[in-house]
């Protein structure tokens, strides 16, 4: 098996919805938000990519000619033989979301609940979507491109203990 | 942080009232950095755990959008503090990999023998402090003084102890001389003994099997479901090393094997750290024997690397690549692309994912951190074991809160 037959049999099954490009030695498919999930489910159960290595997304806001606002990124590889994949699909506001990617893959659980988190993109299905790094009563999504790099004054307005109250 | 709401079990069922709540950490000596567990008691028996991560969380992804290539790598530096160069090797990896640099062959033997003395490194820790949190603190001890001397090694290439942040696009700070091969040569001819001593005082031991062997247990299909990586996962039986799988830097040229275990539990990840230990340093014995000759750095030509200070003082070529490189309008020549790669770290899969958009700094750069990945399994391992197995389970996948919570 190889990555050619991989993307070869992803353009069988989902045609022209589908892109696939090269880049160094990454291979990408980038699919549409709809259709992302039957891409990482065929991949799990029939190409035998059965490791999901990170998910992560981008904010395109600033980024030269980009039409989406955001890029959520799987990258699946195979313990079976040594293959990676990437997998790519855009959402965009006012509602970002996409069906969770937990019932292939455990491990996707806390990788979601991070892209939620610094991003806000729901994901649909997904156990336990709250916020993981930030403080539940933050309300901002940090890593966007709209955030300001210092922040935006929350550091001052968070609630201070005192020892009495501990 | 206030006790956040949604952290509390709530659905305690009516004949579940004798169950209670316990709180470790964020400040606990067993943590050894700022984590917490909210564990659910049976008595003394673990019925489950809610980690709460983000204490130590400090924006460093959005500070890398921020910094360029060579600025950011001393704040990768700071994320697995255990093993600061190996994050820097990652980092610089990805970075190449993105701008399409080939590294010359002593730049290449150089950073492996860096990285193989950070994966001892980042493991003489764990081991040492996972055997003190069970109580044997000789081990912590031996294996602390060896640490001194990879201090000591680090600290004569780049000039300093802890964060070094050595390596460079293209290249690394200073190439090294003879001393320092002889300190290598000197340091891995004195660890073997000090290895074997240390294996003497706790593979056997009664006291530490009983603490770890059962306790932890991570099955092969979990391992792979739950994304493990790296000594986690290769003592789950996963046999998967991007060290053999996809060799980088000279990896294809040396001699040594991926160690595996199938037991699983803390007792394996205990057995595999010190095996791993062993054929770091045949990596080292051999790489350091032939390291080639001829330039560490890319030619500066290149356009990409930063020339060496004497030649920026002292010659106009010098000088103006100097400029060529940090000026801000100049800089690298860097393709509007997105790139990943990853190198074996000592904890694990260590890789970057970075989005260039054409300046010298990355529009977005993603870790993909071992210890994140491996606590979001923690509540999964601990369950139905007792309150002092956590200390034993947290010690054995090595969680390291600046990389968790970057």
């Amino acid at each position: 098996m190889s990555t050619d037959e991989t993307i070869a049999k992803l353009h069988q099954r989902f045609g022209t919805d589908l892109v696939d490009s090269t880049f160094r030695d990454n291979r990408r498919v980038i699919a549409p938000a709809d259709r992302v999930h039957d891409v990482l489910k065929l991949l799990r159960n029939e190409r035998q990519f059965d490791f999901l290595v990170d998910i992560t997304a981008i904010d395109y806001l600033e980024y030269p000619d980009a039409i989406d606002r955001f890029g959520v990124v799987y990258l699946v590889s195979s313990t079976k033989h040594a293959e990676r994949l990437i997998v790519k699909t855009f959402v965009n506001l006012p509602e970002p979301e996409l069906p969770t990617a937990t019932d292939l893959w455990k491990g996707a659980n806390w990788m979601e609940r991070e892209v939620y988190d610094m991003y806000g993109i729901r994901f649909v299905g997904h156990p336990d979507l709250r916020r993981i790094l930030m403080p539940d009563e933050f309300v901002s999504y940090p890593l966007r491109k709209d955030y300001p790099l210092k922040g935006m004054g929350e550091r001052h307005n968070f609630p201070v203990i005192t020892r009495a109250e501990s | 942080m206030p006790l956040a709401l949604s952290d509390v079990p709530t659905d305690k069922a009516e004949d579940q009232e004798y169950l209670w709540t316990l709180n470790f950490g964020p400040q606990h000596p067993a943590t050894h950095t700022t984590l917490r567990l909210i564990l659910t008691l049976d008595g003394e028996k673990v019925v489950d755990a809610v980690p709460h991560i983000g204490y130590l969380h400090s924006g460093f992804e959005k500070l890398g959008e921020h910094l360029d290539f060579n600025q950011y790598v001393t704040i990768v530096d700071r994320m697995n503090y255990l093993s600061p160069l190996a994050n820097e090797i990652a980092w610089h990896h990805t970075i190449e990999k993105l701008l399409g640099l080939e590294l010359t062959p002593r730049c290449k033997y150089l950073r492996t023998i860096l990285a193989e003395l950070m994966r001892m490194h980042d493991h003489l820790l764990n081991v040492g402090t996972s055997a003190l949190d069970l109580g044997a603190f000789t081990a912590f001890l031996y294996f602390f003084q060896q640490r001194e001397y990879i201090y000591d090694i680090v600290e004569y290439a780049s000039g300093q102890r802890f964060h070094t942040s050595y390596t460079r696009v293209g290249g690394v700070l200073f190439d090294v001389n003879l001393d320092w091969v002889n300190m290598v040569r000197k340091f891995i001819r004195e660890f073997k003994p000090v290895h074997a001593e240390v294996n003497g005082l706790l593979t056997r031991n009664r006291i530490f099997m009983d603490r770890t062997r059962g306790i932890g247990v991570l099955s092969e299909e979990d391992a792979i479901n739950m994304s493990a990586t790296g000594p986690v996962a290769r003592a789950s039986g996963v046999v998967k090393d991007l060290r053999k799988d996809e060799p980088y830097l000279s990896y294809a040229d040396f001699d040594f094997k991926v160690i595996c275990s199938k037991g699983g539990d803390c007792y394996a990840r205990y057995l595999v750290r010190m095996q791993e230990m062993l054929e770091s340093v045949k990596i080292i014995e051999q790489a350091i024997e032939n390291i080639p000759a001829g330039p560490v750095n890319l030619d500066v030509t290149s356009d990409a690397v930063l020339p060496a200070k004497p030649s920026v003082y002292r010659s106009i070529e010098g000088l103006i690549q100097h400029f060529e490189v940090l000026m801000p309008n100049r800089g690298y020549d860097v393709p509007l692309e997105e790139v990943y790669a990853a190198i074996e770290g000592p904890n694990g899969e260590l890789g970057f994912y970075v989005v260039g958009n054409g300046t010298p700094r990355s529009y977005r750069c993603r870790t993909r951190p071992p210890s994140f990945i491996h606590f979001s399994l923690f509540p999964h391992i601990i369950r139905g074991h007792q309150l002092s197995d956590v200390v034993a389970v947290l010690g054995s996948i090595n969680i390291i809160a600046a990389e968790l919570d970057r």
